[in-house]
């Protein structure tokens, strides 16, 4: 029981200041992504079913290897910004909703930064 | 979480059927959500018959002429009877519209008529509307200058007062706003599409001079940016606006104001 007025409910405790800046992030890396997988289907999906040097030699051309990085990269970035925003959606409990955040950019922070530690270990000759 | 059935004492049960009319041959069936919170009972679904051969032609016709005739105690608002006030809203044939202005030969088969979903409800077809309209309360929805009053009146171009086409006509009627499921799931900090068409119908107003305190007030990860541009609020406007549009523009003077 609160008799807290409609309009406190409402204004609750007042504009974040912030969220145009994730929605113009999501903006930004869905754009990037289109020729970023692009460049990926044409470089990196033909390696499949080649030989270890055959990839590695792939790699070790510049192009390849930076826009793979940035592939890699800014998909996660897609990723952990798509996530959060159904986290934030879906689930109301604090507790929980805290874990979930930051679990989830975690994880996409680390196997984004691992996909592009592995392609600059190939394009630095490993 | 996110709730995908129904509360237990929200569930629906199988209600009364009235009897038909006598001696009609164009007889049309009608099953209608009835919900008393003086029962302590759940809600049920009311089927009743109408001589169709006797009913006016819209939703809102058939309404009148359950509850002058066959069940008193059915309980809905309505008013202007034209579309112009919003009273009527409710959910038609799975379609959030004014039942005045919604055509009984819009609807196949069985007419099935509930309350706006996932609102409190008030009594049978009535919601409660009350936060929604505090919603609408809390973006300034008046002129806000800082310039002193002129003379005579606040003067717009005739281009800039086009601007406000597709914004001005909203009747606050609630189809919008309870047809978005990041209404449906946030409804409580989420703005929804009807506050925000209204935000931006004075953002985009240029006589108002309280553009950035505007935009500061829906800087924020649930008022403005719970809306996925899922565009149910667009299909289902019984005026055919299109306030997913509306939040677009809204998200891109967010971000016009950093470039």
């Amino acid at each position: 029981m609160s008799y807290k007025t409609d309009m406190g409910r409402v204004i609750g405790l007042g504009s974040a200041k912030e969220g145009s800046h994730d929605w113009w992030i999501s903006r930004v890396t869905s754009v990037a992504l289109i020729p970023l997988m692009l460049c990926f289907l044409w470089k990196v999906a033909p390696l499949i079913g080649g030989t270890h040097a055959e990839v590695l030699t792939a790699f070790q051309n510049p192009f390849t290897a930076i826009t793979t990085i940035l592939f890699i990269m800014i998909s996660f970035i897609h990723l952990a910004g798509g996530l959060q925003e159904v986290i934030v959606d879906y689930v109301h409990g604090k507790a929980t909703l805290v874990v979930l955040l930051v679990s989830t950019k975690l994880l996409c922070w680390g196997i984004g930064f691992a996909g592009a530690f592995a392609v600059a270990k190939m394009a630095f000759g490993a | 979480m996110v709730e995908l059935a129904l509360p237990k004492n929200s569930r629906m049960t199988t209600g009364k059927t009235w009897p038909k009319p006598e001696g009609a041959t164009n007889v049309r069936k009608f099953k209608i959500y009835r919900f008393d919170p003086d029962t302590g009972e759940n809600p049920r679904l009311d089927v009743y018959f109408l001589d169709m051969d006797k009913c006016g032609p819209m939703i809102l016709d058939a309404l009148i002429k359950i509850k002058n005739e066959i069940d008193p105690t059915l309980t809905f608002r309505r008013s202007c009877r034209e579309g112009i006030c919003g009273s009527c809203a409710m959910n038609i044939d799975g379609i959030n519209t004014l039942a005045c202005i919604y055509g009984l030969d819009e609807v196949k088969g069985d007419v099935k008529i509930y309350p706006l979903p996932h609102m409190p409800v008030v009594k049978d077809l009535i919601p409660d509307l009350t936060h929604f309209y505090a919603q609408h309360a809390s973006i300034m929805p008046w002129l806000e200058t800082k310039t002193n009053k002129p003379a005579k009146e606040w003067r717009q171009s005739i281009e800039d007062r086009k601007k406000l086409d597709g914004l001005y006509e909203c009747v606050m009627c609630a189809c919008c706003s309870t047809s978005c499921p990041s209404y449906w799931w946030n409804g409580d900090r989420y703005l929804g599409p009807a506050a925000l068409l209204h935000a931006y119908r004075w953002i985009i107003d240029s006589r108002d001079e309280a553009t950035g305190e505007r935009l500061d007030e829906l800087q924020d990860p649930f008022k403005l940016y719970r809306c996925h541009t899922i565009m149910n609020c667009a299909k289902t406007c019984p005026k055919g606006l299109n306030p997913a549009l509306a939040i677009a523009e809204i998200k891109k003077k967010m971000v016009e104001r950093t470039l």
